[in-house]
């Protein structure tokens, strides 16, 4: 089992002609992923040859969807031209939208996810994330699908390289799903929707939670996590050591005043009980001593 | 990007919000030209971006254009709360009835923006949430149905505006979400909006943060950004677009992914407790490390005179390690004699191996290379406590 994704997920790539979207088609590809289409909005009826697969590019999604029966769409488009892209593929009520994009204004955002509520048929995952992958069976985004394989852990994280340090820190244990939701401000998919549904997985044995400074979504998070997750959990949060008012690389992550702090994230996540690290690899070993009993 | 007060009242005047005449002014002179324009008396006002400048003696009422003068001579050049004052705005004085609150912004927890009003105005806005909360109207906005007259009075209703002048902050809060749309902003905030003696609604403060990621849309907002308050390396980094903050710290640090960056400034701060030294920087190259980006990336940490000793932390995600390798290495050709503080670098994940016999095969007298993220902060810590 997995969360959101799994082998029988059929993706289109909304950006796949220009130079992101071809690069990691053929990764996804690659990594066994079941990618049926591209679309372009003014190259349909084109087909494009990715390491000797051809695949066909489509107008819209809706076109894409009701050729090939896709149900998740991977977004590479520039930022521009995101929210048009995004709200193609809700119109086209397509399951679940991954938007790898970096740089969206969070008004685009912001209007783009309130349409996706409105029709009620769409999950968006980011913008500016680095996707999901279950190994060995989908990977929707940019997320290296050689680091580790198959196991008992999910993983949701708000950061990309991070996500990719501690899967490579427990790579002796895999992983059901790991999830890369992002660190803008406005984010679809969120720890809390994550955490249920590793939850509700039942091959998923323990939750590892990586998040970061800005906002209060790790607070929230802890707070979901004393209702609704039996499972063990333990945390990371990166900038203990960031200055307030400074914006450290994600648009999200900034401290300002006495919110947002590494500090009353970790306080929050302990209060409930889940282990926090103090570094990745710290992390790390609070997993394996749940996971080796 | 936060705005100073007087690129917000300008904003405002621009988008039909009703403020007072008003002009910023570098110099006392300035201060006397721009308040004899707007005659009569004016107030002298500090522009920084920070809060507390009134109790600092930022904020001077002044009589006439001559006190103005006398008033920006005192409080240019202040410092405040470690701002420097390299502008005052001279604005209109207006006797003041009644002081409200009115405000939108974004609204991380519930993925849509916010209205704050209300009838307390004048302090901080906390404060009313916190002993009068009952005064204060909080209204999520769905950002594709925005906010008409109808829904714009019961805001205001509810935020215990009197009714006498309910239809006109209705009518400034229609205004000020049309600006706070079309100007991509994520914040903009009257504190205070006033009424005059003579029954005006004024904003008479603001505060105005705009979002850079919808800089492709709006040319003009370059002209908005401090230049003065820009540290020149991050100026500089900017030019590069390297992802680089500033910080007070020993060990220059690169990395890429904002996360692991981050994560990395954590951990050599953990370090360096023992050797009394901290993180000088954060610095994200992003994904694909070329030879150039690593080059520009060192040199402007090899340029911060502060750093002594240099952190590379990559994870080869997508990006290989023998490419971030090849890159350093040619950073430090390029860098030449440039190059002469200690650089100690981890690698790990895609193609590690290749990447660590790159580095070995070079040799280079300034590189060393541990294992382990944690060791590697560790002996960066140490080389920058010699």
């Amino acid at each position: 089992m997995s969360i959101f994704v799994n082998e029988n997920t059929k993706i289109i790539v909304q950006g796949m002609t220009g130079s992101e979207g071809t690069k990691h088609t053929k990764r996804m590809l690659k990594a066994g992923t079941k990618i049926v289409a591209g679309v372009t909005p003014g190259k349909g009826g084109q087909s494009v040859d990715m390491d000797g697969k051809h695949l066909p590019i489509f107008n819209t999604v809706s076109e894409a969807i009701s050729a090939t029966g896709a149900n998740a769409s991977v977004v590479f488009v520039p930022p521009k031209f995101a929210k048009a892209a995004v709200i193609d593929a809700v119109d086209a009520q397509i399951a679940l939208v991954v938007v790898i994009t970096e740089g969206i204004p969070v008004h685009d955002v912001a209007a783009f996810y309130a349409y996706a509520v409105s029709k009620g048929k769409t999950q968006i995952l980011g913008p500016n994330c680095p996707g999901i992958i279950t190994p060995g069976k989908a990977n929707l985004g940019i997320i290296p699908a050689d680091i580790t394989g198959p196991g008992k852990i999910g993983l949701v994280s708000k950061s990309g390289t991070l996500t990719y340090q501690m899967m490579f820190e427990l790579r002796d244990f895999g992983f059901t799903t790991a999830v890369g939701i992002g660190g803008d401000p406005i984010i679809g998919t969120t720890h809390i929707d994550c955490l249920r549904a590793f939850q509700d997985d039942p091959e998923t044995k323990a939750i590892v939670m990586i998040g970061e400074i800005g906002g209060d979504a790790e607070e929230r998070a802890a707070l979901f996590i004393k209702e609704y997750v039996t499972k063990p959990v333990v945390g990371y949060v990166a900038g203990f050591t960031a200055p307030e008012g400074k914006t450290m690389g994600h648009a999200g992550a900034i401290v300002s005043g006495s919110s947002g702090t590494a500090a009353a994230k970790k306080e929050a996540l302990e209060a409930v009980g889940v282990a926090v690290g103090k570094t990745p690899s710290e992390t790390a070993n609070l997993m394996r001593k749940i996971l080796n009993g | 990007m936060d705005l100073f007060e007087y690129q917000a009242r300008d904003l405002f005047e621009s988008h039909q919000i009703p403020v007072l005449a008003g002009a910023v002014a570098t110099t006392p002179e300035q201060a006397y030209e721009a308040a004899t324009k707007i005659g009569g008396k004016v107030v002298v006002k500090a522009q920084v971006k920070v809060g507390g400048r009134g109790k600092a003696g930022g904020v001077k009422l002044a009589e006439n254009a001559s006190d103005a003068k006398e008033k920006a001579k005192l409080i240019l050049g202040m410092d405040i709360k470690g701002h420097t004052v390299n502008k005052v705005m001279i604005a209109q004085a207006a006797p003041i009835a009644s002081e409200y609150y009115l405000a939108i912004l974004l609204d991380r927890a519930n993925r849509n923006f916010l209205v704050m009003a209300s009838v307390a105005g004048g302090m901080e806005i906390e404060e009313v949430a916190h002993k009068t909360p009952e005064k204060l109207a909080k209204v999520g906005i769905n950002p594709n149905i925005g906010i008409d007259k109808v829904e714009a009075l019961e805001i205001v209703k509810s935020g215990q505006f009197p009714g006498d002048i309910a239809d006109q902050v209705a009518d400034v809060l229609i205004k000020l979400w049309q600006a706070f749309v079309k100007e991509d902003a994520t914040l903009m905030e009257i504190n205070p909006l006033v009424k005059t003696a003579d029954r005006k609604i004024i904003a008479l403060d603001g505060k105005v943060t705009l979002d850079e990621n919808a800089g492709f849309r709006h040319p003009n907002h370059e002209e908005l950004v401090d230049h003065a308050a820009t540290n020149p390396l991050e100026k500089l980094a900017k030019e590069k677009d390297l992802n680089y903050v500033k910080l007070e710290g020993q060990v220059g640090i690169i990395g890429n992914g904002a996360g692991l960056v981050m994560s990395t400034l954590d951990v050599v701060a953990y370090a360096g407790e023992k050797y009394g030294v901290k993180p000088a920087n954060f610095l994200d190259i992003g994904g694909g490390a070329s030879a150039d980006v690593m080059a520009n990336g060192l040199s402007i940490i090899l340029g911060d005179s502060d750093v002594k000793s240099v952190f590379v932390n990559v994870f080869g995600g997508i990006t290989s390690c023998d490419a971030v390798a090849t890159g350093i290495v040619q950073a430090l050709e390029i860098l030449g004699d440039k190059a002469t503080k200690p650089i100690v670098v981890r690698l790990d994940g895609n193609n590690v191996e290749a990447g660590r016999k790159i580095l070995n095969d070079a040799n280079h007298p300034l590189v060393e290379q541990l294992e382990t993220m944690d060791g590697a902060a560790a002996k960066a810590a140490e080389l920058a406590g010699k």
